[in-house]
């Protein structure tokens, strides 16, 4: 059976020319069905772009990426994604988020199925009694839910996780880790979760991918195992040595890594043309004036005549 | 004075002095008739009415008020074709203004769309729009006479129902007031954030249905700032228009008294287009309000 998803060779730089700004290059990846992975990576690494190559959302420089074989040619529901800032439309309540892939994925429903296979998906994420709400009404992790049940909703054969809990508090991120790791304990789907917290990849996957920065754009490192077995208990899992072990080689890797590609200042730094105020100066009242900032670049210069006798 | 601000009298108090202070302004400026009585070389008594005053023809804030009773005491008085109440004719305005209104919402939105859509589009035409924008409705209205000159519309028993000069006042209308509305939904369009798309994208949504989903329910609270400030145009504009081609309302009626030589109704002309003004502005910030998400 070929693997569910492929990448061959994949680079991705953004920018003409000698602006050409590398992000991504020689990423190679096999995901098999069913394989639960996690990428991780420093912030700004160009762990969206790899995402957003899998999703389609953007095309590979070169290489391939294939999905069953087949070369991904763009966005579609079967890459389901669950993106970092919930993309939930505000206009919509909790359902109506649902229903909007619901509606336009399964059309050979009836009105009634529709309506009990979204609110099966709400009801997943535990979020039935607010369905009828606005996402502003709702906390972030409760948002990161609905994004969740929507995407899990369209049926997706590869669920693609943007550091879906990145923004929420770290409290609030345990809860959904286990939450998210039990939904796939039963449906088994495939997942890639990306994320910058090494905790968080080790606990929730069996394979984890380091991203490594470079000078000539991030690269896929040495894969880790994780063979804990599932459901996991975070709180007894944490204190094991197979996990502290895992850890400090994943950080180890990451930060030897960041060493290597030690950044090389390409921008022109320049300090704000921007001078204290002068407090003992006595203000003049200037009714439709504000007082300007002094400049440095203003500065008049004071030029001392000395008569040398 | 804790009460005073508990009860938030500030916020009809100051009101209500600076409206004091600019009526005592008004009257001090405006000028007062004296009549006197006097016996003329022929012996006989003539009674003789002089104005004075800063500005002596400027009518006192109690003049224009016995002037302008009829008017608003009666609002809705039909006493003949351009002597009617004040809401009467405003109410003619008002019907002039929806019309042009609703056409420059009609045009308006479609070519913000494509303007926020396409960069291609807005290159082309960003230019024609900001030479057109600034055009004075006194221009426009000769072009719409030109434009439409010998449309007429006849009901059955031959009375023109709608001529060129109608036409003429719609075209200038909604040509002033469809730029705020194009403009906004323009900047509307282009505020979608890229997230709701790849959600379109991923869900991979006909053009309709992101058009219809995603695009106009985002854009929709800019749309709506665009509206307003159109609607604020349009009623803007009509009086112009009515004083140009003379029709009745509350524009043509300022005109009229104003040839007239009956000085207090040009006032209460202006409080009629400011508070009507204000009302249609609050009207549409409510509207606009209930649009706002997230």
């Amino acid at each position: 059976m070929p693997p569910i998803l492929e990448l061959k060779g994949v680079s991705k730089g953004f920018g003409r020319a000698h602006e050409r700004n590398a992000v991504l290059r020689d990423v190679n990846l096999t995901v098999n069905e069913g394989d639960f992975v996690s990428i991780i990576g420093y912030s700004g690494s160009g762990k969206s772009t790899l995402i957003n190559l899998i999703a389609g959302l953007l095309k590979p420089d070169t290489g391939t990426a294939k999905m069953d074989d087949s070369i991904i040619q763009g966005p579609g529901p079967d890459r389901g994604i669950v993106f970092q800032n919930y993309s939930l439309l505000p206009w919509l309540t909790v359902i109506e988020n649902v229903r909007l892939a619901v509606d336009q994925l399964f059309p050979a429903m009836s009105e009634q199925e529709r309506k009990d296979y979204a609110a099966k998906y709400v009801d997943m994420v535990k979020l039935s009694p607010a369905s009828h709400k606005y996402p502003k009404e709702l906390s972030g992790g409760m948002r990161q839910r609905v994004s969740v049940a929507r995407t899990l909703a369209a049926n997706p054969r590869i669920l693609l996780l943007d550091e879906p809990l990145s923004a929420l508090d770290a409290l609030t991120r345990a809860t959904l880790q286990d939450e998210i790791a039990e939904i796939w304990q039963k449906n088994r789907t495939t997942v890639i979760w990306i994320t910058n917290d090494p905790d968080e990849a080790i606990l929730v996957a069996d394979r984890v991918i380091p991203l490594l920065p470079g000078r000539e754009g991030a690269t896929l490192g040495q894969e880790l195992l994780v063979d804990t077995p599932r459901p996991r208990d975070r709180k007894e899992i944490i204190k094991t040595t197979e996990f502290k072990d895992l850890k400090i080689q994943l950080v180890n890797t990451l930060l030897d890594a960041k060493k290597e590609s030690a950044p090389t200042i390409t921008k022109k730094l320049s300090t704000p043309d921007i001078l204290p105020e002068d407090l003992g100066k006595k203000r003049s009242f200037t009714l439709f004036e504000r007082p300007a900032p002094r400049r440095r670049s203003q500065l008049a210069r004071e030029e001392l005549k000395i008569e040398v006798p | 004075m804790k009460l005073f601000y508990q009860l938030k009298l500030d916020a009809i108090l100051l009101p209500i002095i600076a409206i004091l202070i600019c009526v005592g302004g008004w009257a001090l400026v405006a000028g007062h008739s004296k009549t006197t009585t006097k016996v003329d070389d022929w012996g006989d008594t003539v009674t003789e009415t002089k104005r004075f005053g800063l500005s002596k023809n400027l009518p006192s804030p109690t003049e224009t008020w016995v002037a302008s009773k009829p008017y608003v005491m009666a609002p809705f008085a039909k006493r003949g074709e351009l002597d009617q109440g004040i809401l009467r004719f405003a109410w003619l305005s008002l019907k002039l203004v929806a019309q042009g209104y609703a056409i420059a919402l009609i045009l308006g939105t479609p070519i913000g769309f494509f303007l926020g859509l396409s960069k291609n589009f807005t290159r082309a035409f960003d230019p024609i729009i900001q030479i057109l924008r600034p055009v004075s409705p006194l221009a426009w209205l000769p072009l719409g006479m030109v434009l439409f000159s010998g449309l007429k519309v006849m009901d059955s028993s031959g009375r023109s129902i709608f001529g060129t000069s109608d036409a003429a006042a719609l075209f200038t209308i909604a040509i002033c007031a469809m730029w705020p509305t194009v403009l906004n939904t323009a900047v509307g369009v282009r505020a979608v954030p890229q997230d709701y798309l790849n959600v379109a994208k991923v869900l991979k949504l006909s053009k309709a249905k992101t058009l219809f989903k995603i695009l106009i329910p985002s854009a929709l609270p800019y749309m709506f700032t665009g509206f307003r400030l159109s609607l604020g145009i349009a009623w803007l504009v009509i009086v112009a228009v009515e004083m140009l081609i003379g029709k009745p309302g509350v524009g043509g009626f300022l005109w009229q008294q104003y040839n007239a030589n009956s000085y207090a109704h040009i006032i209460l002309s202006i409080l009629t287009i400011g508070v009507i003004g204000y009302i249609l502005d609050r009207a549409m910030s409510l509207i606009e309000g209930r649009f706002r998400t997230a």
